[in-house]
């Protein structure tokens, strides 16, 4: 009997480590170009967008992209510390991030996400919320769905005499930071009270951790209400309300009326919050994520070939075959006007002052 | 006779590794804690406001050491019947048969259950029963989170326990009842009485657990940022706290969390220094 457990243990490990050794041979011999390796830590939100296109960039090109989900914050950090090649985040950095950086660094924005306001009310679908009952029901001044100003805004629904019961993110987020930006735009008395950042001193509800704690959370208790973003409602189906955006008109998430948040100008930097959007079919609570890296790539014990990998990987990711990928997992792509502005961007970037895109370029000929 | 003095060195090498692995955790949290104390002085310990906004930050531990100490103590007391219980029908009453080796094992099991399961289990069994009997808060709360609290430490208190009531020597025993006493009179005149100092050990030992555990709390506490005020409330923990907002922190907001981090590694300390001395006061 154990004799035999030793067998079957052996030949598991046998089967398991010929298969990655095929695997491995199978992956060089179908593109053997590069054998850089890239790696990126930052936050969570792109994640499964990052995920599919990097994966999809190995299989273009060979070079392996790693990509740590650790938060914003803590791809800024790594940044800072340079222990990775890019950092991703939610939020911009303002400008006084930006001067503690230890060198000057450039965004890249990515791919356009949403924040969606999920509820769970038994048997009402569609609902629709004003900035005036989104201010008073997350300031805590509403507490009952069958108010009548909620009432008066859905007369087609029947409203339940129910406690409304926010919830919140427990973790610092930019999904959070999304939401609270927009409702800070809306709202003067949500700007002067608890204003927008990745974290907040909520005036009422409870917090849960992640998008999936808030989509449990809500899906488990009648009557809650909450914010989630878009890449998990949109895969999860949950069902949320549609929001009026600067137009007046009401809105509900979509990938395309999350494009449209993005079609106005947008500064050259791209440094740029997109919620409450100009545009009369953008969906208001919409936002960029970034991609940030040194200006000047030649920096620690770096190679030339890791630097020029850094920006032909960015320059591809907004590239029409990776945006095209975005809707796939529920993101919105860039419009064309970001893409050139982000191409741009990437022009400016450096290898002891010689722009790398240009080094690319005649390597290529 | 060499082999002897390299046994010794090695083990003495490796001891001093733990040694200075507890001692750079130490430095290390002191040192992340620096900003966070610059800024608001030693009355961060007793600041009940938690106010992340950029330009107004404000950072304060009350909350999140009121949530802590809360819900552990509460663990602490909701266990206290049951796993006392449970220790003197393992050790003493059932001691050796079938049946306390059956419970004894599932005590054990309890013990290896992971964190996230029993937050689990709080949040899709325990939270709407609770909301059935009436509790507030969509069944979130101090309450929930101190229930789980005293069903994970069980284990922690009862295992030793059981362990010292087992050892309390039968001659003691035997004198007790050669004098015409009851089962229940030896078991808590002789028995309990002389090995209370193991019973208090393996108390102290559960409520250090109850102290830094993270995961079930989370999902049960509400995380609100806010100095329970009854029961019911909702709050947070500082290893909650902790868990929840590290990932997006930085700057003063990250060493907020590092000196809270330090903080629950002295109440900690400061827990398990009184647990020994009580321990050796009563030897």
């Amino acid at each position: 009997m154990k004799t035999k457990n030793w067998v079957i243990i052996i030949l598991a490990v046998l089967v398991f480590s010929s298969c990655q050794n095929s695997s491995k041979k199978e992956g060089t011999t179908k593109s053997g170009e590069s054998d850089i390796s890239l790696t990126g830590a930052g936050a969570t939100f792109p994640m499964p967008y990052y995920n599919m296109v990097f994966n999809q960039y190995t299989e273009n090109t060979g070079a392996e992209v790693t990509y740590g989900g650790i938060g914003s914050g803590g791809g800024i950090r790594s940044l800072t510390d340079r222990v990775v090649d890019f950092g991703a985040t939610d939020a911009y950095l303002e400008d006084e991030q930006l001067a503690e950086m230890p060198a000057e660094v450039v965004h890249i924005p990515t791919v356009i996400g949403a924040v969606v306001i999920a509820y769970n009310l038994p048997n009402v679908e569609g609902l629709k919320l004003s900035d005036d009952l989104l201010e008073k029901i997350f300031m805590g001044e509403i507490t009952r769905w069958n108010h009548p100003e909620i009432q008066n805004n859905n007369p087609d629904l029947s409203l339940p005499d129910l406690a409304i019961n926010v919830i919140y993110r427990s973790d610092g987020s930019g999904t959070t930071h999304i939401f609270s930006d927009y409702m800070a735009k809306i709202s003067p008395r949500w700007e002067k009270e608890v204003g927008a950042g990745k974290a907040l001193q909520w005036p009422v509800g409870m917090g849960a951790k992640g998008n999936p704690g808030v989509a449990g959370t809500i899906k488990q208790t009648e009557g809650s209400i909450g914010y989630i973003g878009s890449e998990y409602a949109f895969a999860q189906k949950i069902q949320s309300a549609s929001v009026q955006n600067s137009s007046g008109k009401y809105i509900l998430p979509s990938t395309e009326s999350v494009s449209a948040a993005a079609k106005g100008n947008i500064p050259d930097d791209t440094r740029v919050m997109l919620t409450n959007s100009d545009d009369p079919d953008a969906y208001p609570i919409s936002g960029f994520t970034w991609i940030i890296i040194y200006k000047e790539q030649n920096y620690n014990s770096r190679t030339r070939e890791q630097a020029l990998g850094t920006v032909e990987l960015l320059s591809w990711l907004v590239s029409d075959e990776a945006q095209g990928m975005a809707e796939k997992v529920h993101y919105s792509p860039l419009a064309d006007a970001t893409v050139e502005k982000a191409k741009a961007i990437l022009q400016s970037v450096t290898w002891e002052g010689e722009s790398l895109l240009n080094i690319s370029e005649t390597n290529e000929q | 006779m060499n082999s002897d003095k390299i046994t010794k060195g090695v083990l003495q090498s490796v001891s001093f590794i733990i040694l200075l692995l507890a001692g750079g955790m130490f430095y290390s949290l002191v040192e992340g804690s620096i900003p966070a104390f610059r800024e608001f002085g030693p009355g961060f310990i007793v600041s009940g406001e938690w106010n992340p906004r950029s330009g107004e930050e404000e950072y304060g531990a009350l909350p999140f050491i009121a949530g802590t100490l809360i819900t552990s103590v509460l663990a602490l007391i909701i266990s206290l019947p049951l796993s006392f219980s449970a220790s003197l029908f393992l050790g003493e009453y059932y001691r050796g048969t079938r049946m306390a080796k059956i419970l004894g094992s599932m005590v054990d099991l309890l013990a290896g259950i992971p964190s996230i399961v029993y937050g689990l289990w709080g949040f899709y069994v325990l939270r709407p029963f609770l909301i059935e009997l009436g509790v507030p808060n969509q069944g979130f709360g101090v309450f929930t989170a101190g229930i789980i609290l005293a069903i994970m430490i069980i284990p922690f208190a009862t295992s030793l326990s059981t362990e010292i009531i087992s050892m309390v020597p039968v001659e003691l025993k035997e004198a007790a009842y050669s004098l015409g006493a009851t089962r229940s009179e030896v078991a808590f005149n002789v028995i309990v009485p002389s090995a209370r100092s193991g019973i208090i050990a393996g108390y102290i030992l559960a409520f250090g657990r109850a102290l830094g555990e993270t995961m079930a709390v989370t999902m049960l506490i509400g995380n609100a940022n806010i100095i329970p005020n009854g029961l019911f409330s909702t709050g947070n923990t500082m290893a909650s706290l902790i868990a929840n907002q590290f990932g997006e922190a930085g700057g003063l907001k990250l060493s907020a969390l590092i000196a809270i981090g330090l903080l629950l590694f002295v109440i900690t300390g400061i827990i398990n220094a009184m647990g020994k001395f009580i321990i050796k006061k009563m030897d």
